[in-house]
């Protein structure tokens, strides 16, 4: 069986985090530039004495599918190299998946990743 | 004749310089709307430079200089199509202002005629339909700007000469008021005028849907200080020019507008400092643009230390002024009425208490601070209702807003065609390249 692993960490961690997982040994994965807030909240900008709310804040989500054995590895491997301990650090979850092909080839399951 | 061929040279100079502020202006406006209008907003100063500079010289000199009509506007007809104003019946040039040929001075004030209409339209930001813009400016050039040129300038009701409002209240020695208004290069006639028609349309046009709930920041803060930068470079032209000759009287216009200029935007920043707690870009921008207006009418009648004075005013009361749209209401989008008639207001009334002899403080008495005040409420009562006519019948007849899915949608698609930039258009797939 295969998880998908979603990070959606601080953009300046994004390096550390990727370069902790090619040495786990994680072959690929996929990053997009994503907004929003947690506990963290927006921030205020201010133009000409009006004051902005910006309730989102820019983000980077990281995807990546991994067999069932390595899941609780990458996690943390994750959790690690994103950590900074302030407010806004992000979160990491993991969800089932019921099926990977690999468009080259037509492999599925493990075999794809 | 001799021609004073230095100030011919500076003359034409300034010209252009006052010319390249009206683009300026279109980038100080554009950096401060959404990225989606940024078109828009930069072709209302774009159009009103085709639609004046047309109008100019079939009756825009002849309104402004032509002979007077009750010390309001000149005579339309009396210089139609520059007839008599470039040559004498000899054949000669007509001399100007300065000793160099009149079309020289043509050549000037149609360039303020050109910015004083395109800075009304940052009070009309992401909604107004682009024929009823060119309609309004080809208008209200024509009975706002050009009279009230002619009242300051031409020698009308609001100038010193005979038959003038200061002449009234203070006698003539010599055909010329003992007190004479002083508006060295367009407190009143560009600044105030401008500021309270944009008051005016922005209660008559309306708030842009989300004004005052949704987040309007500026797209391009770099944009904003480019036309700032633009816009300080072509006032060397606008005032130092106004002295129409290259002389101390423009080298002191030049020291002055750099000095109230400078001041106003160090108080600008301050103000914001304490207030919000940041010294910002766009307030640097907004405080050199506060300090150019309100040096503009006194840039030849204070003197560079007193111009620092008018500035840090100027910057100080500006930074605060931009604030009353949200409290009264009124979608002046890009502050025209904060910056300009406010600023125009602070420069024009501040020369009675500052000006190098005849001030208040520098031993002149009280006249000057008088007729000062004057000129202001005669500009704004004047701007203000030919402005109400105009918008009114305006919005009867062609209408000033844009549908609401085109104001939300993005104006520079609907109403131009085009966008700003490659990502505003949503995700597109170009399927024909014809």
């Amino acid at each position: 069986m295969t998880k998908l692993v979603t990070a959606v960490i601080q953009p300046h961690r994004l390096d550390d985090v990727k370069s902790a997982l090619e040495a786990a040994g994680v072959r690929g994965l996929t990053v997009s530039e994503a907004s929003g807030y947690g506990r963290q909240k927006g921030h205020t900008e201010v133009y000409r004495g009006a004051e902005y709310t910006v309730d989102l804040v820019p983000k980077v989500r990281i995807d990546v599918l991994v067999a069932d054995e390595d899941v609780a590895g990458v996690t943390e491997v994750v959790v690690q190299a994103a950590q900074t301990g302030k407010i806004g650090d992000g979160k990491v979850w993991v969800v089932p998946v019921e099926d990977v092909a690999r468009v080259r080839t037509g492999e599925h399951g493990d075999d794809a990743l | 004749m001799e021609w004073d061929t230095g100030a011919a040279a500076w003359m034409l100079t300034s010209a252009s310089l006052v010319l390249l502020m009206t683009p300026g202006l279109a980038f100080f406006y554009g950096g401060m709307v959404r990225g989606k209008s940024v078109l828009n907003m930069m072709m209302m100063s774009f159009g009103a430079i085709g639609v004046v500079g047309v109008i100019y010289v079939l009756w825009g000199w002849s309104m402004s200089y032509g002979s007077s009509v009750a010390g309001i506007f000149g005579n339309p007809f009396d210089q139609f199509g520059l007839s008599g104003t470039l040559f004498d019946e000899a054949g000669d040039p007509v001399v100007g202002l300065g000793n160099y040929p009149q079309v020289i001075d043509v050549a000037f004030q149609v360039t303020f005629a050109i910015i004083t209409v395109a800075l009304i339209s940052g009070a009309l930001a992401d909604r107004t339909k682009f024929g009823t813009w060119l309609a309004f400016v080809a208008v209200w050039v024509t009975v706002g700007y050009f009279p009230m040129a002619h009242m300051v300038w031409g020698g009308g009701q609001l100038s010193g000469a005979e038959g003038s409002i200061a002449a009234a209240m203070f006698g003539t020695t010599d055909g010329v008021a003992n007190t004479s208004p002083i508006d060295f290069a367009g407190g009143t006639v560009v600044h105030i005028n401008a500021g309270v028609a944009a008051l005016v349309l922005a209660l008559i046009v309306g708030k842009r849907k989300g004004f005052g709930t949704e987040a309007m920041r500026p797209h391009n803060l770099p944009f904003v200080m480019l036309g700032a930068a633009l816009l300080w470079f072509g006032w060397f032209g606008f005032n130092a020019g106004s002295a129409f000759g290259a002389d101390e009287n423009a080298g002191m216009a030049w020291v002055n507008t750099t000095t109230c200029t400078a001041a106003a935007m160090l108080a600008w920043l301050l103000t914001e400092k304490f207030r919000d707690g940041h010294a910002t870009s766009l307030g640097a921008a907004s405080g050199i643009v506060a300090g150019l207006v309100a040096i503009t009418p006194a840039a030849g009648a204070l003197r560079p230390v007193t111009s620092i004075i008018l500035g840090v005013v100027a910057g100080v009361l500006c930074a605060l002024a931009v604030g009353l749209k949200y409290k009264f209401g009124y979608d002046d989008s890009l502050d025209v009425v904060g910056v300009h008639l406010v600023g125009g207001l602070v420069g024009t009334v501040m020369i009675g208490f500052l000006a190098a002899d005849t001030g208040l403080f520098f031993g002149g008495g009280a006249n000057q601070l008088v007729i000062q005040i004057v000129i202001a409420l005669v500009a704004i009562v004047f701007s203000g209702l030919v402005t109400l006519v105009i918008g009114l019948i305006l919005k009867a007849t062609l209408g000033w807003r844009v549908s609401q899915d085109v104001e939300v949608g993005g104006i520079d698609l609907a109403v131009h065609g085009e966008t700003a930039y490659e990502n505003l258009g949503g995700a597109r797939v170009v399927s024909e390249v014809k």
